[in-house]
């Protein structure tokens, strides 16, 4: 039970094709993630698996049921793929108090009534709303309301749960914390979660495995970590990473890269003469010196961000610009002098043609 | 678990697989099935009826041998096309019933616009005295049927000329009242404009109160004078509301019949709705067939001219809810002035017919109306074969009870109907947005819109005369009434229902479908609920307009299937003016206890809790 699988999953909008041949198998209990920039597709591609829209091709198997299939003429209809569903806007019945909205699809299942009322309670308890049972949603604040979807998913206790950007209605400090409850959430339930969003700190937190979209296709798939330290391709490297990647485009002589201002150490196997590349390196993994090194490149400060637990700086070389992120709360003179230097194992390179990664970074 | 095949295929059209797959699409989206069942309904009750009054135009029929002896039952004619436009008879047939009518209709829509306009902007834009009470006052012309006003004239100005009594007037001073403020055009425009008038202004008022915050900030930010700004940003926000004023109002007086039948059919002067009903009677039904087929030209193409020189693709929006008041202009000394004109023409309008139509009921002999004159026969009394041809009192009148029971039946039925109706097309047009079936339905839904009523009601003779395929003919049942009555109103109720379906967030009905619960619940437990306050309203002016037409229904109505207002045309027919009084008084009443019942039972339900998040 549990396991999602897509299979050739192709969906157009007219002449538009919005989703495109996409392949995707979800293992049971699996929390993945589908991240991607607005309007690449992740909010049709879990309304397909919810049957809320149909594909033009492929198939969709939930556990070890079919329940699209073009080519088998086959089409499970949402209310009967029994999985639960929520959405960004909460989607709460406006007239029904809170116990309404929670119980409203139990007395569909023809549950006995201890039985709903036990797990009404149940779920009230496990999202802490114990004593709002008969308020209505529109007298709950942001938070409330989300956590009352999310009970009302409880209640129901699907194998598969599906999230679209549940957490973006709500305010910073609310979204870390219902982050914590909706991990807790998964745990509990044990269910296959697909969760969809464009925040990347949602998806490297929460998730088992993330997948990357954009413009339809799946760009990479990975765990977190993967994704944040060997990018598949530039685009999953410039998506990922607050700030974002340094990136130079140059020219391999013997074993460095030439970028004009600045030069690259290269690995031994991309050491060729005369062939361009990309250089990519995480703002976090410059080394970065107030004092002269031997053979370190001299910067100067533009711009300096603390944030309080760390600082972004903004250096420039020549003509070239580069973004740092330094431990700490720094205060430094704008155009102080800086140095710095590239570990020639913190840097990713990627073919300008096939924007692919030629060697991933060994962290 | 079985490994999926790969598959990329796609079934061939007549596989048994891509039949499946279409079945189970089809299950899968209510609001395919509904379009489509709406579709092929509203196409056979819009359209099926259109296209057989064409054909009947041009059909030689058995009463025609009546002109033409040698002709042959049943096949294609040019008979009723040439005597309406071709033959000395089409000057009083055609000619003069159609410049008639367009005199009266341009001028009417032009007078109701005007009072219309001054009076929205007097109660929205000023800061006038007592504007609540003018608020409520002032909608009241709608809830009565629009003839009113017609039957007051003459209790005023009634004449010797087509004998029976005479008007208060005439008891008065003794001296009979000229035909032409008697009869004819003058009191039709008058008495029509001061109905009319209430559209004009419900529509204009609505928009002037939702126009006032975007003039505010654009007046604030720019330092226009006062003048300049109503021309330069008022009046092109409020051109769609005015453009649909005109048309609404427009293509109502061509197809209205209460007032040119009471006032014009006496002196021989005939608009197309009284020669329609005319050639009816006279069983002529080709020459009305094409009479009605010319108004519906006439009407699609002033929509046409209005939206050309309007300049707004859609001259016709409906009336929306009230929106708020702001950035009143103080009248100064004039307050007072104003509130007194605006009681005035409250008097004219609203008062003072019906106190006409009272006291005229209450007359023994009618036209004498001296205060020992005064009975409650015609209200109370038994049956006297001495006092109008016998006829009881209203409350002892089996025949107007029993058309009271009808006229409120056929209210209900069509409310709930058109609410259902409403519903339905609101939810298939809605939720299938985008998609060609989406649009179909919201077109064919409004082309009643485009059916003058008497033309409509004319359409409806020709189709449900005979019995066509499996449905019996309609002709004088009580079904067909509340047929034409659902049909007509259908432009305004699925306004009403794509309205409230907008106004409810998909997610709220995909979010129940995705936890288990099927359709009809997700009906009934939500989408139903959600869109009540707006459904509400929308089923009272039906009914409303259900309770007061006349125009529509005169052709259909028959002894079997008789409603008050056909029975008030009846009395009247008959120079029963007591009578006809007391029941339209009666008919009034019984619209304003409804509305206000309906209007208190759904605030106690608390549609007030309603806030769509
Ligand atoms: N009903 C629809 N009709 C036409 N085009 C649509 C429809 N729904 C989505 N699209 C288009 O499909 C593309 C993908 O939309 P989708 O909602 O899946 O994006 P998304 O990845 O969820 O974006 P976001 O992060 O902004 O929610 C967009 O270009 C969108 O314009
Ligand atoms: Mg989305």
């Amino acid at each position: 039970m549990g396991q999602i699988r897509l299979d050739g999953i192709v969906k157009s909008y007219g002449k538009e094709v919005v989703v495109k041949n996409l392949d995707l198998t979800v293992q049971p209990g699996e929390f993945l993630t589908i991240l991607g920039p607005s309007g690449c597709g992740k909010t049709t591609t879990l309304r397909m698996i919810a049957g809320l829209e149909e594909p033009d091709e492929g198939n969709i198997q939930l556990g070890d049921r079919m329940v699209f299939s073009r080519s088998d003429g086959v089409v499970i209809p949402p209310e009967a793929r029994g999985l639960g569903l929520i959405f960004q806007s909460y989607a709460l019945w406006p007239h029904m108090t809170v116990a309404r909205n929670i119980t409203l699809a139990l007395k569909e299942k023809k549950l006995s009534k201890t039985e709903i009322a036990a797990r009404l309670e149940n779920a009230l308890d496990l999202v802490q709303l114990t004593g709002y049972a008969e308020r209505y949603p529109s007298e709950l604040s942001g938070g409330q309301q989300q956590r009352v979807a999310v009970a009302r998913l409880i209640a129901l206790r699907p194998s598969i749960l599906l999230m679209d950007e549940p957490l973006s209605n709500l305010d910073a400090k609310l979204r870390t914390e219902m982050r914590a409850s909706l991990k807790r959430l998964h745990r509990d339930l044990k269910a296959t979660t697909v969760y969809v969003t464009h925040d990347q700190i949602e998806a490297l937190t929460l998730s088992d495995r993330v997948i990357i979209m954009n413009e339809g296709k799946i760009m990479q798939e990975g765990t977190p970590f993967e994704i944040y330290h060997h990018p598949a391709n530039i685009f999953v490297a410039e998506f990922i990473g607050d700030p974002g990647i340094n990136l130079f485009h140059g020219v391999t002589k013997n074993s460095t890269l030439d970028c004009g201002d600045i030069t690259v150490p290269l690995p031994e196997n991309l050491a060729s003469a005369d062939r361009r590349l990309i250089a990519a390196i995480r703002p976090e993994k410059v080394l970065v010196s107030e004092t002269e090194k031997p053979g370190w490149q001299k910067v100067s400060t533009e711009i300096l961000q603390p944030t309080g637990a760390d600082t972004i700086l903004q250096v420039r070389i020549g003509e070239t610009s580069i973004t740092l992120l330094q431990p700490g709360f720094i205060t430094l003179a704008e155009g102080s002098k800086l140095w710095i230097n590239f570990a020639p194992d913190s840097i990713s390179f990627f073919d300008p043609e096939t924007q692919d990664n030629l060697r991933s970074t060994a962290d | 678990m079985a490994p999926v095949s790969r598959t990329r295929d796609r079934p061939a059209f007549w596989s048994l697989r891509n039949f499946s797959y279409q079945a189970y699409r089809l299950k899968n989206r209510p609001e395919l099935i509904i379009g489509v069942l709406a579709l092929v309904f509203l196409g056979f009750v819009v359209m099926v009826p259109l296209l057989q009054i064409i054909k009947e135009a041009f059909t030689f029929q058995r009463y025609d041998l009546a002109y033409q002896p040698d002709g042959n039952v049943g096949g294609f004619t040019l008979l009723h096309f040439d005597r309406v436009f071709f033959q000395p008879i089409s000057k009083a047939l055609f000619f003069k019933p159609l410049i008639n009518s367009l005199m009266m209709g341009v001028a009417v829509t032009a007078i109701a616009l005007v009072v219309g306009f001054s009076l929205a902007w007097l109660m929205v834009r000023t800061n006038v005295h007592f504007k609540g009470t003018f608020g409520a006052m002032l909608v009241f012309p709608y809830m009565m049927p629009s003839w009113v006003m017609a039957l007051a004239w003459l209790s005023l100005f009634k004449n010797d000329r087509i004998g029976g009594s005479e008007g208060l007037l005439t008891y008065m001073t003794g001296t009979q009242v000229p035909d032409w403020v008697a009869y004819g055009y003058l009191p039709i425009v008058f008495t029509l404009a001061m109905h009319y008038y209430a559209y004009a202004y419900l529509l204009i008022s609505g928009a002037l109160a939702t126009v006032d915050s975007e003039l505010e900030e654009a007046g604030a930010t720019s330092g226009m004078g006062k003048w300049k700004r109503i021309r330069v940003i008022t009046m092109p926000l409020l051109m769609p509301a005015i453009g649909s004023a005109i048309v609404l109002t427009f293509i109502r007086i061509l197809g209205t019949f209460g007032t040119p039948a009471l006032l014009g059919m006496p002196v021989r002067f005939f608009t197309f709705s009284t020669q329609i009903y005319a050639s009816i009677n006279a069983r002529n039904q080709g020459d009305a067939y094409i009479l009605a087929l010319v108004l519906i030209v006439l009407a699609v193409s002033f929509i046409w001219i209005n939206s050309r020189i309007i300049g707004v693709r859609k001259s016709y929006v409906t009336m929306t809810g009230k929106g708020f008041r702001k950035h009143e202009s103080d009248l100064g000394k004039w307050r007072w002035p104003a509130a007194i004109i605006v009681i005035l023409f409250l008097c004219i309008t609203v008062a003072l017919p019906l106190i006409l139509l009272l006291w005229e009921s209450l007359t023994l002999i009618p036209g004498n109306y001296s205060l020992s004159n005064l009975t409650s026969y015609f209200w109370a009394g038994q049956g006297n074969m001495q006092l109008a041809y016998g006829e009881p009192g209203v409350i002892h009148n089996r025949g107007i009870l029993e058309a009271l029971g009808n006229s409120i039946k056929l209210g209900f039925a069509a409310a709930l109907f058109n609410g259902a109706l409403g519903l339905l097309v609101g939810y298939a047009v809605v939720r299938g947005r985008g998609a060609r079936l989406s649009r179909w339905l919201e077109a064919i839904a409004f082309a009643p819109y485009i059916f003058p009523s008497i033309a409509l009601g004319a359409i409806y003779i020709g189709m449900f005369s005979t019995n066509i395929g499996p449905i019996p003919a309609l002709y004088g049942t009580f079904t067909i009434l509340i047929l034409i009555t659902v049909i007509k109103n259908l432009p305004f109720t699925s306004r009403t229902g794509i309205a409230a379906m907008l106004q409810i967030h998909q997610s709220l009905e995909e979010t129940a479908r995705v936890q288990g619960i099927g359709w009809f619940r997700r009906m009934f437990r939500i989408i139903i609920p959600l869109s009540m306050s707006g459904l509400v309203a929308g089923m009272l002016l039906t009914f409303i307009t259900a309770m007061r037409e006349l125009s529509l229904i005169i052709l259909l109505i028959s002894p079997g299937n008789n409603v008050l207002t056909g029975l008030i045309f009846g009395y009247q027919e008959q120079d029963m003016a007591q009578h006809s009084a007391a029941v339209t008084l009666m008919l009034v009443m019984f619209i304003i206890l409804i509305s206000v019942i309906v209007r208190l039972m759904s605030r106690r339900a608390g549609v007030g809790k309603l806030s769509v998040v």
